[in-house]
């Protein structure tokens, strides 16, 4: 339980981080809570030269509303996020996916930005932040640019992210009035990470689904959007049969991932149970 | 006597915990001291082809490495077993070298290779990374069954077809002639799997040699430092036992898996004195994982024969034991005479037979875990028992109840003889079983679990009705069947000048609350505080000797060790007494702490008494002075608590998921001395039984390697995972020792497993499964609810 | 190559060097022989090394001493003076502790539950020691324990049970 050697670097601001990301290249990883680095570090299956530590960057560290979006410093730790009463208020699955990572001694301390820059395929996270079509802020030596959720994660471990890159913020739209949302998940019974993770936003005008988003985490290499459970509710009125129908095309056409705790076809199975409950959830 | 036996007190223990002041291994900081890291073999089974340790030796900061071979040219060997289990036919168990460092194979992934040691934990790590090792990895076998079929590889060249013994007992041409008669027979194969003990505080060990007195110094995570210090001393170092002190501080539980002599207790004293600086190792929980022994992997196939109306007639049981790579020290007596003697269970079967195979694979060592053989005994008769209740569509309380043996004190009736070599002491069941049936409401529960069913909802309820043999053990007895070790405890009471009392006992304390146990029993026999009775444990220099902490026995025991000295002193303080209140001692009486001429106010205190014994100026004649007593306590049998466990489970259709809903224990431990201690002790016995039965087990792959090595992987039990538990006791006395007490350590864990089995194939009885392999994991169930197209 | 830090641990303040990689609960334990935090496992998994940092629960296995600089850490040696803290009371009173070794960290974890939500259920409880393995008690009497001090730092009558 002994990390490499490194030299630990701690930038005043995203620039200086940015500068110092620039100097050490490979051989430089960021941390932010350390939540998803450290035990790696620890286990010596990760062993950067640079350890550049941005969580003291105080302008990174912040949940506030801005024209429509939810603005979400890279550095807010989960328990920042599930705790806030804007994100409750404005979109529940957000808090409910931030209270379902890990224990709360890891939502004290990890953050969103570390977490789907590390891109888990089994972390909690990245299903809301696709249901919620979430923009990811990026700074670069370049200057910033802004990653649709949808295009951000990419494959086991992988991002859209370059080297030279910083997470900044998660801006989340603040959904219409009539929508519902939930975040559900069945955890892994070691680890309590999501074997089967799925967030669901519905909006809803004249009893119909006039909007779907639906999305699931744990269930493939990469967290993905499913567009079949998207299509089949739309349009439909919210009741039992309509929930079944919909979830029932759950997780099709996918990679589905196999382990000793769930085989493909039983977690395609949870994956339909997991988009039947959230779309209950979200429907009440 | 006072009212202290029997009552809640609170842990004199526990003050150190909860403020942080307990003293464990790895807390220990010696002066000079230096860190030892082992390089293991990531492989299960492979050939050492070379090692290069140069570049490791020469990095600053690093002491000295060592080899297999270092450790070879000095002369030692292994470490060795404790317990002889030979053939049928008569051959000699076999019991293949246990390296301290592997030589030229490595056996299991985790065997260790190379020793590094250094100036600091981190330049340990950091120069094992320079350490150059060439391996051919092997073809591997890790199922005990596949493992005794020709053509598979061998771990040892010398045991053919992966055996160290083979084993019966029972009366076979009997079974067979019931089998042939039976009315019914229900067969199970299974497997009770490998589970993985996880002690909190990983393994420690400090080597410390001191030139200037030739002394050496082991502290270590021990449940029993006597026995490390003869095992190290006589049979791996070969060192003056005299000269060696092992230390036992607090140890962060054991489980069974902290009784063994274990390699790296010897590599840091031999380190030490080849270096003559302290050496600490300190397990890191991977490393956990595959070197602390594991627990139960048992193949088994069993059946039970019924006659028409339903009385069991006999039993048989085949089962191929994994004994992992090498023999760990009590491995050989765990599925033998620990589990076979056990098949009596708590019914009159009159034909038993069981046959065992000791088999080594290419896994880490498997050995006691708690409850050590009882819990696969308990999980083989109670799982036949339900599926037989399925398969005659009789109610399982009531086929239990009718097979029950009739109740006996072991006073006025006989201990009942079984037809597996055992006598059981005393025993009362049908009382018990009832009470955790009123406890659950059985028939009510029976109406509720119907309305469920009717609403898609699938409640279970399972039984177990278990017993153990505890208090390990008469001497005599199992040096017959193959000990290497006598299985007494030892206990020292000193009385201090001012009445204050000292107590040395050999049973060491990891959780079990000993400090205060003891402290109870001996303050309730001389009339004294608890809180003036000191309890020392652990040292070998300060305990005279121990046979230590495992099987239920402490308190069995250890406990009577320490009644057999207290006695002593009353006996000797009755002759004090008397000359001082110049009576006869036949006139007096002892009672709340002093002595009374009877039918006299005539009295004096035992704190004069004691004060007189070392100030022994008016002294009876000849008497010699002082107050302090030995005494050695070699049971006269095992001790059987028995118990019933009921457990109610609702089972989630849509995922398989199994949730306890309620955990009822109504267990017999005989007499208890504090019933809070006892609760804690069934409580977190229950948990690992459930934990068996729902989460836990070690994954092998083909190659060997262990697949959850962590706790991301390996499900251990949190506090989710558990309702209240709701237990109760009826109290059945043992008759053969002073205290009437049998044991509570293990019962928790012996009969929850297979309750918590039974409850889920009650709850799956409507899709037609009876049987399913443990743990009881949600894709096992949800697969096998869709198996036959019924949902 | 050592870096500078100040932090305050129990109340006293320390300004040590500390080489990058070490992480918190060494520098508790080894630098600062703080033995009561206990390391478990090497996965972030067991919670036997949890301590307050900030007041916040975490586990000092899983930060740098590093990350440390200018907090304030409080262990299970600083949580009350004279061990009377209503959850070290709590777990003597309700025998939630066998061995002791996951003890530390099941009561700062709890330490923090209560800071948050007073008056918690079984079931908050329970939830809220997800992070903390006890291998010893089941839990049964570890709840107990933390609706006992629950209950006491909230004035209401404990029963001496």
């Amino acid at each position: 339980m002994i990390p490499s050697s490194f030299e630990y670097h701690r930038p005043a601001s995203v620039s200086e981080a940015l500068q110092l990301l620039q100097q050490y290249g490979e051989e430089a990883k960021i941390m932010s809570g350390g939540h998803s680095l450290l035990p790696s570090l620890k286990l010596r299956l990760s062993e950067p030269g640079h350890l550049i530590d941005i969580s003291r960057i105080s302008d990174l560290s912040y949940i506030r509303e801005e024209g429509g979006v939810i603005a979400i410093g890279a550095c807010s730790t989960h328990n920042a996020i599930g705790k806030s009463a804007l994100v409750q208020e404005k979109i529940p699955m957000i808090s409910q996916a931030a209270l379902a990572i890990g224990d709360v001694q890891v939502r004290n301390r990890g953050t969103l930005g570390g977490s789907i820059a590390h891109a888990d395929p089994a972390a909690d996270w990245p299903a809301s932040i696709l249901a919620s079509e979430a923009e990811i802020v990026v700074a670069g030596a370049n200057g910033t640019r802004n990653i649709a959720a949808g295009d951000f994660f990419t494959g086991i471990f992988m991002t859209a992210l370059e080297e030279n890159e910083i997470i900044t913020e998660i801006r989340i739209p603040i959904p219409p009035a009539n929508t519902h949302s939930a975040y559900l998940k069945f955890p892994q019974p070691a680890s309590r990470f999501a074997l089967v993770g799925c967030a669901v936003m519905i909006t809803r005008s004249n009893g119909s689904v006039e909007r779907a988003r639906v999305a699931f985490t744990g269930v493939s290499p990469s967290a993905f959007r499913d567009n079949a459970v998207e299509e089949a509710i739309t349009g439909q009125a919210v009741n039992a049969d309509s929930i079944k129908a919909a979830a029932d095309k759950a997780a099709e056409g996918v990679d589905i991932m196999s382990d000793h705790y769930a085989s493909q076809d039983y977690r395609k199975h949870l994956a339909k149970v997991y988009a039947k409950r959230a779309l209950m959830a979200a429907s009440n | 006597m006072g009212s202290i036996i029997g009552s809640s007190v609170k842990r004199v223990e526990d003050k150190r915990f909860i403020t942080g002041k307990g003293n464990y291994t790895d807390d220990i900081q010696l002066q000079g001291m230096t860190y030892a890291y082992i390089i293991r073999s990531p492989f299960a089974h492979a050939k050492i082809l070379s090692i290069n340790t140069e570049e490791a030796k020469n990095a600053e900061g690093v002491v000295a490495v060592f080899t297999g071979k270092d450790i070879a040219d000095s002369g030692v060997g292994g470490v060795p077993c404790g317990w002889q289990v030979n053939f049928r036919n008569g051959d000699t168990m076999k019991e293949p070298l246990h390296p301290l460092l592997v030589v030229n194979k490595a056996r299991h992934q985790g065997d260790g290779v190379v020793m590094v040691i250094a100036e600091t934990k981190e330049i340990a790590k950091d120069a094992a990374e320079l350490v150059e090792i060439e391996y051919e990895e092997l073809p591997a076998v890790t199922d005990a069954k596949q493992a005794m079929e020709a053509g598979q590889p061998l771990v040892h060249d010398d045991c053919p077809n992966n055996l160290s013994f083979d084993w019966e007992l029972g009366d076979k041409a009997a079974t067979d002639a019931a089998f042939a008669n039976a009315h019914h027979v229900t067969t199970l194969e299974f497997t009770n799997q490998r589970v993985i003990p996880n002690a909190m505080e990983p393994r420690s060990a400090i080597g410390h040699f001191e030139p200037a007195t030739d002394k050496y110094t082991l502290y270590t995570t021990s449940q029993n430092p006597h026995l490390t210090r003869l095992l190290l001393s006589a049979f791996v170092l070969g060192l003056p036992e005299h000269k060696v002190r092992v230390v036992a501080p607090d140890v962060g539980g054991g489980f069974g898996s902290k009784i063994f002599h274990y390699a790296e207790e010897a590599l840091v004293i031999w380190a030490s004195k080849a270096l003559g600086v302290p050496i600490k190792w300190t397990a890191e929980r991977s490393e956990s994982f595959v070197t602390d022994a594991h627990g139960r992997d048992h193949v088994s196939k069993s059946e039970m024969a019924f006659d028409a109306d339903g009385k069991m007639i006999g039993l048989r049981s085949s089962t191929a034991a994994n004994m992992g790579a090498y023999l760990s020290t009590f491995a050989p007596a765990v599925p033998t005479y620990l589990h076979g003697t056990l098949l009596q269970g708590l019914y009159t079967t009159p034909a038993i037979y069981i046959e065992v195979y000791g088999v080594f694979t290419n896994t880490t060592a498997v050995d006691a875990y708690r409850g050590a053989g009882r819990p696969e005994a308990t999980y083989l008769l109670e799982r036949l028992i339900d599926k037989a209740a399925l398969e005659m569509n009789m109610d399982p309380a009531e086929l239990r109840i009718k097979n029950l043996i009739p109740p006996f004190d072991g006073v006025n009736q006989p201990g009942y003889e079984t037809k597996v070599a055992l006598t059981y002491d005393s025993g009362n069941y049908e009382p018990t079983i009832r009470r955790a049936m009123e406890m659950v409401g059985y028939e009510d529960f029976r109406k509720e679990q119907k309305e469920a069913r009717e609403n898609g909802k699938y409640l279970g309820i399972g039984f177990s009705a278990y017993i153990e043999a505890c208090g390990i053990a008469p001497s005599a007895v199992v040096g017959a069947l193959g000990a290497r070790a006598g299985l007494f405890e030892s206990a020292q009471v000193r009385i201090q000048p001012t009445g204050k009392v000292s107590v040395y006992v050999g049973s060491h304390s990891h959780g079990q609350g000993h400090e205060t146990t003891f402290a109870q029993i001996v303050a309730d026999k001389l009339g004294v505080g608890v809180e003036d009775v000191e309890i020392v444990h652990g040292d070998s220099e300060a305990v005279a000797f121990g046979m230590g902490t495992y099987g239920s026995r402490s308190l069995a025991v250890g406990g009577s060790a320490i009644v057999k000295s207290v006695e002593k002193v009353l006996e000797k303080g009755a002759k004090i007494a008397a000359h001082k209140l110049e009576a006869s001692e036949d006139d007096l009486e002892f009672a709340n702490g002093q002595w009374t001429v009877k039918g006299t106010d005539k009295s004096i205190g035992f704190g004069d008494v004691a004060l007189t014994a070392y100030v022994p100026h008016d002294y009876p004649q000849g008497l010699e002075p002082g107050l302090d007593f030995s005494s050695f306590y070699d049971p006269a049998n095992f001790t059987y608590p028995y118990g019933c466990h009921i457990c109610v489970v609702e089972i989630d259709p849509d995922t398989g998921k199994v949730e306890v809903k309620r955990f009822i224990a109504c267990d017999d431990v005989g007499n208890v001395i504090n019933p809070m201690i006892v609760d804690g002790q069934i409580h977190g016995g229950l948990a690992q039984g459930i934990g068996q039965a729902l989460l836990e087990g070690a994954i092998y792959d083909e190659s060997g390697q262990l697949l959850n090595a962590s706790y991301m992987d390996y499900a251990m039990p949190r506090a989710d995972d558990f309702p209240m538990f709701e237990t109760d006791r009826t109290v059945t006395p043992c008759p053969h020792n002073p205290l009437g007490v049998k044991g509570a350590g293990e019962a928790g864990c012996i009969g929850s497993t297979p309750a918590v089995v039974n409850a889920v194939m009650d709850a799956l009885s409507p899709f037609g499964i009876k049987d399913l392999e443990m743990p009881l994991t949600p894709e096992r169930v949800w697969r096998a609810m869709h198996s036959n197209g019924s949902n | 190559m050592g870096i500078p830090i100040n932090v305050k641990v129990n109340g006293k303040e320390y300004s040590q060097e500390v080489e990058p990689r070490q992480l918190l609960v060494d520098f508790l334990r080894e630098t600062l022989r703080l033995t009561g935090t206990h390391v478990g496992c090497d996965t972030s998994g067991c919670g036997a090394c949890t301590i307050l940092v900030d007041g916040n629960a975490v586990k000092s296995c899983t930060l740098l001493a590093v990350q440390v600089d200018g907090a304030e850490v409080t262990t299970i040696e600083g949580l009350s003076k004279n061990g009377d803290h209503p959850l070290q009371e709590g777990f003597k009173e309700e025998h939630g502790l066998q061995c002791g070794y996951c003890t530390p960290g099941m009561i700062m974890a709890a330490a923090d539950l209560l800071t948050n939500n007073p008056n918690p259920s079984e079931q908050e409880i329970r939830h809220a020691l997800e992070g903390n393995i006890c291998r010893c008690t089941g839990y049964h009497n570890i709840v107990k324990s933390i609706q006992y001090a629950a209950d006491k730092m909230q004035g209401k009558e404990v029963s001496h049970g």
